[in-house]
């Protein structure tokens, strides 16, 4: 893992330890007295603050989870090279467009 | 004289296999003693190394009932747990040259690799450099200055094991001893060569290297440091 790769994942990591927390704590506490989905989407519709949360959270697993996946192949197989890293380039923007468009649909207005 | 120690010794290359010897119990025998008196009274054709004999040169060195030591400075009591029965191999991640006898080039080339020598620089001093004991440069390389190369820390590590082109603690130890260096030039080059897919950024932090080094050094936190500074060189752009 180049030097770049590692402070990206070991500052993203830092990002995603408050982040899941937070995603955690705010989903067991949103459900606790039976909310639906349609009442829960009636809540974060609009809301900018939980938006720019979920952004930050996506950007970071975007980054975070690729360069781990990568360093697991390299270690456990014989995948290395350019074909991992395009493939793995590919998973990072897939995972950003479906996070963000899992974003939008829930915070959006 | 007690009951004969049952020792196990690997034999030939990487395709060997394990011979028995039975060797007579000595009050304060070293594992080095029994193979020497393997190689004197059973089988002369068996290969080992050894020079010092008193821990300095870590030429002995050898996996032990499955840890790697300095088979000088490893008493024999202090490794059979009460039992008789002494298991000899060649160190590990090295290529077997012939029973005990391992290929330590590999090992040295990534000390070169690691960029683990001294750059003093395109020009010639005037004078020695001033370099304070104890500055936090100084007293950091002092913490790994003592290696002596034998290898045991790189038979030791999980990740030798399963990427042989790692540069392995020993190389980053040396390279982080010189990142400490102030009379150094040329600390870019260094940490570009110990950034990378083998580099210091794949160690697991198993800390083997720490825990079987015989000399007390701490690769683990030498590769540490060499992870912090490639990260601060990001940060400042310089990467």
């Amino acid at each position: 893992m180049n030097a770049r790769f590692f402070a990206a994942q070991r500052i993203t990591a830092f990002v995603l330890a408050f982040a899941v927390v937070i995603h955690l704590t705010t989903i067991i506490y949103a459900v606790r007295g039976g909310l639906t989905a349609a009442d829960i989407l009636a809540r974060t519709h609009g809301n900018t603050g939980l938006a720019l949360f979920y952004g930050v959270f996506v950007i970071a697993v975007a980054i975070h989870a690729p360069i781990g996946l990568r360093n697991v192949l390299r270690e456990w197989s014989a995948w290395h090279g350019r074909t991992l890293d395009t493939s793995l380039a590919f998973l990072a923007l897939l995972l950003l467009v479906l996070g963000l468009r899992a974003v939008t649909a829930v915070f959006g207005s | 004289m007690t009951e004969a120690l049952n020792v196990e010794i690997w034999r030939g290359d990487e395709k060997g296999q394990f011979q028995s010897f039975a060797i007579p119990t000595r009050p304060h025998q070293t594992v080095l003693d029994v193979v020497t008196e393997v190689q004197r009274e059973h089988d002369a054709t068996l290969s080992y190394r050894f020079a010092c004999r008193v821990g300095m040169c870590g030429s002995c060195a050898m996996v032990v009932n499955g840890r790697p030591r300095w088979t000088c400075r490893t008493r024999v009591n202090a490794v059979i747990g009460g039992g008789n029965h002494l298991r000899l191999e060649p160190l590990r991640n090295f290529t077997i040259v012939k029973d005990l006898a391992v290929e330590m080039t590999q090992f040295f080339d990534k000390w070169k690799e690691a960029h683990g020598y001294f750059e003093p620089g395109p020009h010639e001093k005037s004078d020695f450099a001033v370099v304070s004991p104890q500055s936090r440069e100084r007293q950091a390389a002092d913490a790994g200055i003592e290696c002596i190369g034998c290898g045991v820390c790189y038979s030791a590590c999980d990740v030798v094991g399963w990427n042989k082109d790692y540069l392995g603690p020993a190389a980053l130890n040396r390279a982080w001893t010189l990142m400490n260096d102030v009379r150094d030039f040329d600390q870019a080059a260094r940490l570009d060569a110990v950034s990378g897919d083998d580099g210091c950024q794949a160690c697991h932090t198993h800390m083997s290297c720490t825990t079987f080094c015989p000399k007390a050094i701490a690769p683990t936190y030498s590769i540490a440091g060499l992870k912090r500074a490639a990260v601060i060189g990001v940060l400042r752009g310089a990467r």
